[in-house]
């Protein structure tokens, strides 16, 4: 039933769409966590106008689809002619820079709401004891509030990276060739369907469960303190 | 400013309302059948409830949709041939309805899962001494009861699914996305419409939001909130 030829012959340009997706997904991932912690130590701040307008943008790029936002970054910015003409217009002409910074921004609003609910949820007594120690400020972020948050935050922050990884498929749309755009064309090639896409859906399945056991061995080693711990042997004497 | 594509934004609006409400209804139904399915006693049940969830939860939607869209076509074009039969083709509409249907019944089968288990075990053993019969069970004790506690996940997904419906212009549906796309090339102004179609999917958002916690409050009449 299935035309291995097909398959074994596209397999190069899957390789290449796996590397675009990955790459799409690293700068990606990093950008959101580099941008996201202070985010979300600004939204859940006491400064009512920072916290406010924090919330405006995670509001806002959660509440609309990212196909759209990735459409006014790559075709939209194009209709400025003062954008065209400025410096910032061969960055902005690339598929690549576009994709990059759509998706950027989208994965930094969802985890700056994750993070900044795991800020929230921080136990009244870490908070006290830390200050009966006399940290204040950003040491107190540094060395309590932020870690402590992250180890509640990491499940859920799993989940996105999953979702990013997924919504990378959407670049296709945008003449990057990731998995998705190569089991496009190997269909349109071809017209085997369960070829194209069936090789396509099986590298996105590999993917999702290496990032679902990834994140499963990061929380064994970041909440190792709640695991039930083996009672210790009575000594012998 | 428009130049006269106002009204056909708006018709694209009410496009994707109605794929949203649709695959909203289809979604509902493939949910209750895999929840029922997953906490059924039957082992073959429970077996193909969690290969579906496993299998959608694994894959993008675009990819899901891609595949299901096309690889339905084929399927149904070597069927027409051995057959002997027409062609048929998949109106994008079905298509589209069809695929996240199917998708976001797999999200909502973990949503009524949980939402089931959290009745009380007590509820439905009642509801047998007094008498009555499983299916009956089901549509009068737990899943009215279930409602209330479906709702968060319910909404969350809700959400989700507006915006996915965003990709069914990939598929040649004539959503709100498609007819911005159309807008844009004509008009040569991408930013305006491409803007204009985000403020809607924002409003639709801001309404949904609004909506479903009055309907939560609704559901929560006759429980006591916990006040702090």
């Amino acid at each position: 039933m299935i035309d291995w030829a097909v398959v074994t012959e596209s397999l190069p340009a899957f390789a290449g769409g796996l590397r675009v997706c990955l790459g799409l997904l690293a700068i990606s991932l990093a950008t959101g966590l580099l941008l996201s912690v202070p985010l979300a130590v600004a939204r859940v701040s006491r400064h009512r106008p920072l916290a406010g307008a924090v919330w405006v943008y995670t509001y806002v790029f959660r509440g609309t689809p990212l196909l759209v936002q990735l459409f006014v970054v790559y075709h939209g910015f194009a209709q400025f002619p003062a954008l065209r003409e400025s410096m910032l217009w061969p960055l902005l002409r690339e598929a690549w820079f576009c994709a990059w910074l759509a998706f950027a921004l989208n994965t930094t609003a969802y985890t700056t709401e994750i993070f900044a609910g795991a800020l929230r949820a921080t136990p009244h007594g870490e908070v006290e004891a830390a200050r009966a120690y006399g940290l204040q400020g950003w040491r107190l972020y540094i060395r309590i509030l932020l870690p402590s948050a992250w180890r509640r935050a990491l499940p859920q922050y799993g989940n996105e990276v999953v979702g990013l990884m997924h919504a990378t498929a959407i670049a296709s749309t945008v003449t990057l060739v990731d998995i998705t755009r190569v089991a496009r064309d190997v269909y349109a090639n071809s017209l085997l369907a369960s070829e194209a896409f069936g090789t396509a859906a099986l590298l996105y399945f590999t993917l999702t469960f290496t990032l679902v056991g990834g994140f499963k061995l990061l929380e064994w080693r970041f909440l190792r303190h709640l695991r039930p711990q083996r009672p210790t042997p009575a000594h012998a004497h | 400013m428009l130049h006269g594509y106002g009204p056909a934004i708006l018709g694209g609006l009410w496009a994707t309302l109605g794929v949203a409400a649709a695959s909203l209804a289809l979604a509902c139904v493939f949910g209750l059948l895999g929840a029922v399915a997953k906490l059924s006693g039957v082992r073959a049940l429970r077996w193909a409830a969690e290969v579906y969830t496993t299998l959608i939860r694994g894959l993008p939607e675009l990819v899901l949709m891609l595949a299901i869209f096309y690889g339905g076509q084929t399927l149904l074009n070597s069927l027409a041939e051995r057959h002997g039969w027409a062609l048929i083709e998949i109106p994008p509409l079905a298509a589209g309805v069809g695929t996240i249907g199917f998708i976001f019944g797999a999200y909502l089968t973990e949503t009524f899962r949980g939402a089931i288990l959290a009745i009380p075990r007590g509820q439905a053993e009642a509801a047998l001494a007094c008498g009555m019969r499983r299916g009956q069970v089901l549509r009068r004790i737990v899943l009215p009861q279930m409602v209330r506690h479906a709702i968060p996940g319910f909404a969350n997904n809700w959400l989700v699914m507006v915006k996915a419906t965003a990709l069914v212009s990939i598929i040649g549906l004539d959503d709100m996305v498609h007819r911005a796309n159309l807008a844009s090339a004509a008009t040569r102004e991408p930013f305006t419409f491409y803007m204009l179609i985000a403020g809607l999917y924002l409003a639709i958002t801001t309404v949904s939001i609004l909506a479903l916690s009055r309907l939560e409050k609704r559901f929560s009449l006759g429980v006591r909130a916990v006040t702090f």
